[in-house]
């Protein structure tokens, strides 16, 4: 092949593309070359002289970080020469360093450490005094320990061309040079802990995980992020069922290494003093704590008066798994016997899989928005609302240069790239550049829907180019609800339900014998007009201060499961610690049945068994198992039957969270709530 | 920010002097024109040169504070630039240093009250050939001695 060139690097014969870098070229063979400023998919620093390498009939050592490979160029990457190079320039970066690594958050897994180690620069001729500067605190989230930075510049490039925040910056020069923050003593920024989770070393640390322990102690869960539907793979750091950190280090996950402030730090939610340990029922007029036995039996003998006699109303929620979602829509459909089931839409989804019925691939995944050549973002503010995809599209712009058009309310971070921008609705004006584009995804939130959204695939499906489509929804499994059934007009899978049964605010509204709200806050503003009510979650939301029966159930991080993210894809959530007395609302529901006897009808309520029976039940679910129970994720093909479903107005509506909000759930957070911008941004 | 006609003319043809979108490479040039006539580097200044060449304000101090003829204080009138880099040290430089702190009865980095004169030891000015050198402003002082540096002094106070 013309454009693969060959060359050897110690020994090894490497057929490499041209124009890649030695320091890739030598990983295709296996060869790791050390490196602490080149980071794959970041602009090139060549700061740290780490990546040196003897390279034959050149008169120097070369940086294998940007040097281009070429026809015939011959590599030593470990010669004695090499070595001694690396061990200086360890020893250099070690002048100034306070060797503070027992108590330094990254001792254990740090570059510089294993670095060190490896080449043996345990010795320093320097006498001089150190330069030593005090540690800072640039926001709640990000500290910096000047001292221990190596200068590589990682943090400014994740930050400046990742997040496209351009949040720090390095100042003074030499010795004294340090990392600073965009508003002279603080950040003010995504709080997005790239920066931190990308340093090499022990200089910027988070104000959520420093001194809480040392990294061999945890445990590492690969779990999904509860927060917004955009799906981040985040790992868990566990010690004693304590969640003491998120990241994505290893890259697994449909987001690769991003995480925003959410799925990084926003997990503290779980241990937030007001959460429920025990389930509560209201006794001469006030909840009063009680056994799960005595609960359960009361919300058993409810439901059972009710059969028949009286009136039934499901709310369902955006974070409960599709597992849960699906035997709690089996169980209001089979064992109550009512279509009164809802949850509180964020996006028309349902309009949209209807527009599409008849076509396949016109879903766009998450990986789509890193390699496809031609975005339209309508109406929301990604980089707040949706931050992974927002960072999906930059990536594709920075090394693709894809041609992104946006038409908005309100100014967003993709205008300073967009190849086209424009405030309001009027995407039809574009139609001419669009249709120049071989291919489209189109993003769009709620103020696209029913009618209006109909209108717009039609003008997609109008451009003669393939188009794919993304319908931005808030939460976790948003997608998931609308997915497994929970909606009175449609069954699991998007199949007609027969007889629609009220929505959500029409359950609300009416005078219904019970109402039963799973993990969700419907009442956040009203009072209730049910004769019962009995509530599942976390906390004592507006909502449960009304019930008569409020059961504590686990959050995302303690069950197992899966959940769809809004592109679509499934995911798997794993348990990564347990917090006492709080149960998985597929087992809550599992026991209610139990105690009616009616479990036989509903089968078992483990996850597996579940998520079974959706695999074999409900269309476009039927993936493929290894990727899924391998951490990965499955892209579900829904298709709806051409059920037409004329929404009530004001059905389907997005929370605009933005960066530092989450709902119900976010309002438990400490970290969320404790940023700067959480305030200014309110 | 309102700079004199005289000096927004020479932005106006410095913005034009880089190729479209490279606007940001009159940034220095932009910073140090602006020092001389308003004495120094404020915040104002940075906000101002960093949305002319479009760039963030952090970005703008990167390289302020990397630049030693960019300086955030006010200097004197004369700012005395005393190197005492390998050359010139070889040539009793540091003396020259103590001598001109004594001279003007100020330290490395100070300035005189009445604001006319400020000193700053300096690494290599590429003036080594002459050493020991020293930069008045812009302009170079070559082979130095104590009584040199003492008349030329003498006769800038002369000037004022
Ligand atoms: S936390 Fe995120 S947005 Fe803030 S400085 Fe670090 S990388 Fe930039
Ligand atoms: S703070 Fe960390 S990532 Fe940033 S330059 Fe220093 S060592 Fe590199
Ligand atoms: S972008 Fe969404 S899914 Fe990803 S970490 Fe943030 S809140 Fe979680
Ligand atoms: S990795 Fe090549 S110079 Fe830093
Ligand atoms: S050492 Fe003083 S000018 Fe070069």
């Amino acid at each position: 092949m013309a454009d693969t060139v060959k060359l050897t690097i110690d020994g090894h014969e490497v057929h490499a593309p041209a124009g890649m870098l030695v320091i890739d070229a030598a990983k295709l063979a296996g060869i790791e070359i050390p490196a602490f400023c080149y980071y794959e998919g970041l602009t090139l620093q060549a700061a740290c002289r780490m990546c040196l390498v003897e390279v034959e009939k050149m008169p120097k050592l070369m940086t294998a970080c940007t040097l281009p490979v070429a026809e015939g160029l011959v590599v030593r990457t470990e010669t004695p020469q090499v070595a001694a190079a690396r061990k200086y320039m360890l020893e250099f970066l070690l002048t100034n360093h306070p060797l503070d690594c027992p108590v330094c958050d990254k001792g254990g897994e740090c570059e510089l450490q294993d670095m060190a180690f490896r080449y043996g620069a345990g010795e320093s001729r320097y006498n001089e005094t150190k330069v030593h500067t005090p540690e800072k605190q640039y926001s709640p989230v990000v500290f910096f320990d000047a001292p221990r930075c190596i200068l590589c510049y990682r943090c400014v490039r994740i930050c400046n061309e990742g997040m496209g925040v351009n949040a720090l910056g390095v100042v003074e020069r030499g010795a004294v040079s340090e990392i600073a923050p965009n508003h002279g003593d603080h950040l003010e920024c995504d709080e997005c802990g790239a920066c931190i989770d990308i340093c090499p070393v022990g200089a910027l640390t988070s104000g959520i995980y420093r001194y809480q322990t040392r990294p061999w102690e945890m445990t590492h869960v690969g779990t999904i992020c509860t927060h917004c539907s955009d799906g981040c793979k985040t790992t868990l750091g566990t010690r004693n069922d304590r969640i003491l950190r998120g990241n994505n280090r290893d890259r697994s996950g449909i987001n690769g290494e991003f995480l925003c402030i959410k799925g990084r730090y926003g997990f503290d939610f779980y241990d937030h003093p007001d959460r429920l340990q025990a389930p509560l029922m209201r006794v001469n007029g006030k909840l009063e704590e009680v056994s799960w036995a005595q609960a359960l039996a009361a919300v058993a003998e409810k439901f059972k008066q009710t059969i028949g006699a009286g009136t039934f109303g499901i709310v369902g929620s955006n974070h409960t798994t599709n597992e849960e979602n699906y035997y709690l829509q089996k169980f209001a459909r089979s064992v109550l016997g009512t279509n009164n089931i809802d949850h509180h839409r964020t996006g028309d989804v349902v309009t949209l899989v209807d527009a599409l019925s008849g076509k396949s691939g016109a879903l766009a995944t998450v990986a789509d928005l890193c390699e496809r050549k031609a975005f339209l973002v309508l109406g929301a503010d990604l980089a707040l609302e949706h931050p992974l995809l927002s960072y999906q599209i930059r990536a594709n712009y920075r090394h693709h240069q894809a041609h992104v058009y946006v038409v908005t309310p309100k100014a967003v971070r993709e205008d300073k790239y967009a190849a086209a921008t424009m405030r309001g609705r009027d995407y039809e004006s574009l139609r001419d550049k669009l249709k120049a584009q071989p291919e489209l995804v189109i993003l769009f939130d709620d103020s696209y829907q029913g009618g209006e959204l109909r209108k717009l695939v039609d003008f997609g499906e109008s451009l003669g180019i393939p188009v794919r489509y993304v319908c931005l929804v808030d939460y976790a499994n948003s997608r998931g609800a609308i997915d497994m059934g929970l909606t009175p007009e449609l069954l699991p899978g998007y199949q007609p339900s027969g007889q629609s049964g009220l929505h959500l605010d029409e359950m609300l509204a009416a005078e219904l014998s019970v109402l039963w709200v799973v993990g969700a806050n419907p009442l956040e503003n009203a009072a209730r007009k049910s004769g019962f009510l009995v509530v599942q979650d976390l906390f004592l939301t507006e909502t449960a201060l009304q019930a008569d029966i409020v059961l504590p159930a686990a959050c995302a991080y303690e069950k197992n499961g899966t959940v769809t993210s809004g592109t679509g894809e499934v995911q798997r959530l794993k348990r990564a610690i347990e917090t006492m007395g709080a149960k998985p609302d597929l087992e809550i529901i599992g026991f209610i049945a139990r105690e009616m006897g009616a479990a036989a009808a509903l089968g078992p309520w483990t996850p597996d068994a579940v998520f079974e029976e959706i695999r074999k039940n409900v269309r476009g679910y039927d993936v493929a198992m290894p990727a899924l129970s391998t951490g990965g994720a499955a892209q579900t093909m829904p298709v709806n039957g051409r059920v037409a479903v004329p929404g009530p107005a004001g059905l389907v509506r997005s929370d605009r969270n933005g960066l530092f909000a989450s709902g119900t759930l976010g309002r438990y957070s400490k970290v969320l709530n404790s940023v700067l911008e959480s305030r200014l941004s309110r | 920010m309102t700079f004199s006609p005289q000096l927004e003319a020479r932005f106006a043809k410095l913005l034009e002097s880089y190729p479209a979108g490279r606007q940001r490479a009159a940034m220095i040039p932009m910073l140090l024109y602006a020092q001389d006539e308003i004495g120094s580097v404020t915040d104002e200044l940075v906000e101002e040169v960093a949305q002319r060449v479009g760039v963030t304000p952090l970005q703008v101090n990167e390289v302020v504070s990397y630049y030693s003829m960019l300086h955030r204080e006010a200097r004197g009138k004369y700012h005395v630039q005393v190197c005492t880099n390998i050359s010139c040290l070889l040539h009793d430089a540091d003396q020259l240093l103590e001598h001109t702190c004594q001279k003007l009865g100020i330290e490395n980095h100070g300035v005189t009250p009445d604001g006319q004169f400020s000193i700053e030891e300096v690494e290599c000015m590429g003036a080594c050939s002459w050493a020991p050198a020293i930069q008045v402003n812009y302009d170079y002082h070559h082979f130095v001695t104590p009584e040199k540096l003492d008349r030329l002094l003498d006769g800038l106070r002369k000037k004022q």
